[in-house]
């Protein structure tokens, strides 16, 4: 294995473990304020400080990694369970009206400004972790639709879908039995893109408000409320940012090092 | 080739159409009458049926719709509920702030990501390759708008060289280029990651090919066979990608206008999502996607042009 794949796991695996410690654990109660402790620098009690209102950061922080892995990771189910169907049935009927109008669907969404539309819709029908992983999973269906049906059509020339074939099993069941184990490691890695990919966007629109609104901590919104108090605490808005980029560089090392492990030539989306 | 162009100009057509219904559907669906927003919670019956039938509120959705959508072809994007202006005069206002942001920010994208991208790769392996690749692989983590929050510590408190945020107006240039230049770089930076790597990796590609062979068999020195034969062609992933990049860049303006407090469309669009002026949010966003996907469609046209492999495909892979 690979340093950076090393590195890559680590990051990830901290960031879940603290997720799934804050579950039935957390250093202290968010919800109670503490105004006499407020904007603490990191010490023995709070390690990483407190914010304005006294709250512990490392806690925020442990609450606001469940949001944000809530949100990508449906995200990502979204469109992974959309998009991979969508492109597997597309490549199993090449060429017919089927996979026309599935391809042209997937260019069309994917020509939109994903954020932009994903600020149009929780900005309609308002801001909430719910309407923010509809946002985000729709833009991931495209993805995975394309992904898919690209690799999926020269499975489809091998010689063991033609002896499927003259073992009477249908377009359907060889899709699911023959052509869905091959494309599996592909998968996987651009799973982990997409959900790098979520935990920024989620971190972008709760930031400007548009995601889990509170009490539910979420690390763009930490990063907002920081942004008046940078003079007076820097690290309020220093460690939320820190966290973002170590996950996000966490889960990039980690797709980055499973496609080297896996195959170097899988042809990932990246945009 | 015209079949090709064709071909694309319907899907074009179609496209529109299609992200234009779309919006329309998002904005009607979403809960709240912008004519009782308006009048207050107090407004008499009478005075809020007046008001429906003054913004056409009362006219059945398709009509509005191919009111709206007509008006558009024409240059007309309605009147703002809230302002009583011509949407177009407000866009074409906060373009003045939106369009350098977002043309300073791809031209310092690509000034950075070019010499970045060829360096790593005629270094492949070698301490400064990995330089390069290891801060790209961390500006791709950052978010701008925490970025941008990391320039204003560091620019315009600590060290007080440019404004924290606000917008004077161009009526004073020198001021305005100062108050633009940290939304540039926080924008620029990390989308400049994204396409040093891509531009590295296309590069890595392009060098196994027969023709850069050939171009040292006659005696050229890697460096220069790298920057005459394979940056031409290794530049093809990475048009594509600036294409797919305009719209990061827009959404992403959206997002910096509202660390900087900058008065561009970004900031029209969320006062007017709050202030329910739907015609507005209709207009800019549609605004957006169309800017979207004629320059994806433009950079479809400019590769068949460039590679005429690409024309009989006829689709990106």
């Amino acid at each position: 294995m690979s340093r950076a794949l090393i590195l890559g796991m680590v990051l990830t695996l901290t960031v879940l473990a603290g997720a799934a410690l804050s579950l039935v654990w957390t250093p202290y109660d968010i919800t109670q304020m503490s105004i006499p402790d407020r904007l603490q620098g990191p010490s023995g009690a709070h390690w990483l400080g407190t914010d304005h209102f006294g709250r512990d950061i490392l806690s925020m922080l442990m609450l606001g990694a469940r949001t944000s892995i809530a949100v990508a990771l449906v995200a990502v189910g979204i469109g992974a369970g959309v998009g991979v169907p969508l492109g597997l049935t597309a490549a199993a009927r090449r060429g017919g009206l089927v996979d026309e109008a599935i391809s042209r669907l997937s260019d069309l969404v994917f020509a939109f400004p994903s954020l932009v539309i994903a600020i149009l819709i929780t900005a309609s029908f308002g801001a909430s972790a719910l309407n923010a992983i509809l946002a985000i999973g729709i833009f991931n269906i495209p993805v995975f639709a394309r992904l898919t049906r690209g690799a999926a059509l020269p499975v489809w020339q091998r010689e063991f879908i033609l002896a499927a074939r003259t073992f009477g099993k249908g377009a359907g069941r060889i899709s699911v039995e023959h052509i869905l184990p091959n494309l599996t490691n592909l998968l996987i890695v651009q799973c982990t893109i997409q959900f790098s990919l979520g935990i920024l966007a989620e971190a972008g629109l709760s930031y400007v408000g548009l995601g889990a609104q509170p009490p539910t901590p979420s690390w763009g919104r930490m990063l907002a409320d920081a942004q008046t108090l940078v003079t007076l605490a820097p690290h309020v808005a220093l460690i939320p940012g820190l966290t973002i980029v170590l996950t996000v560089l966490g889960l990039n090392l980690l797709g980055d090092g499973l496609r080297d492990a896996l195959d170097p030539r899988l042809k990932v989306i990246r945009a | 080739m015209w079949f090709y162009l064709a071909r694309r100009l319907l899907s074009l057509g179609v496209s529109l159409i299609a992200a234009s219904a779309v919006i329309f559907l998002v904005v009607e669906i979403a809960p709240g009458d912008p004519a009782a927003y308006m009048l207050g919670i107090n407004a008499q019956p009478e005075t809020l049926a007046a008001l429906r039938t003054e913004l056409s509120l009362d006219l059945p959705a398709p009509a509005r719709y191919w009111h709206w959508i007509t008006g558009m072809l024409g240059g007309d994007f309605g009147t703002s509920y809230t302002y009583r202006t011509p949407v177009a005069d407000m866009v074409a206002d906060r373009l003045t702030v939106s369009l350098p942001l977002a043309v300073m920010a791809l031209v310092l994208a690509v000034a950075v990501a070019l010499p970045a991208g060829l360096f790593a790769a005629s270094r492949r392996g070698k301490p400064g390759d990995v330089a390069v690749m290891g801060a790209a692989q961390l500006g791709v983590a950052v978010p701008n708008f925490w970025f941008a929050m990391l320039l204003v510590l560091g620019f315009a408190i600590t060290w007080r060289i440019f404004p924290s945020g606000g917008f004077p107006g161009w009526d004073q240039p020198l001021q305005a280029l100062r108050a633009l230049t940290l939304p540039t770089i926080a924008l620029a930076l990390p989308q400049a990651a994204i396409l040093a790597r891509v531009l590295r990796s296309s590069l890595i590609d392009a060098l196994h090919e027969d023709y850069i062979r050939t171009a040292r068999a006659k005696g050229l020195t890697p460096g220069q066979a790298l920057r005459r034969h394979g940056l031409r062609n290794a530049l093809i992933p990475v048009l594509t990608l600036m294409g797919l990049q305009f719209s990061f860049l827009l959404a992403g303006a959206i997002i910096i206008e509202q660390v900087f407090y900058l008065p561009g469309l970004g900031r029209l669009i969320f006062q007017s999502i709050s202030q329910r002026d739907l015609i507005t949010v209709e207009s800019v966003t549609m605004l957006l996607v169309f800017a979207v996907i004629v320059v994806n469609f433009l950079t479809d046209v400019a590769y068949a042009v460039a590679d005429p492999r690409l024309r009989r495909q006829g689709r990106r892979a």
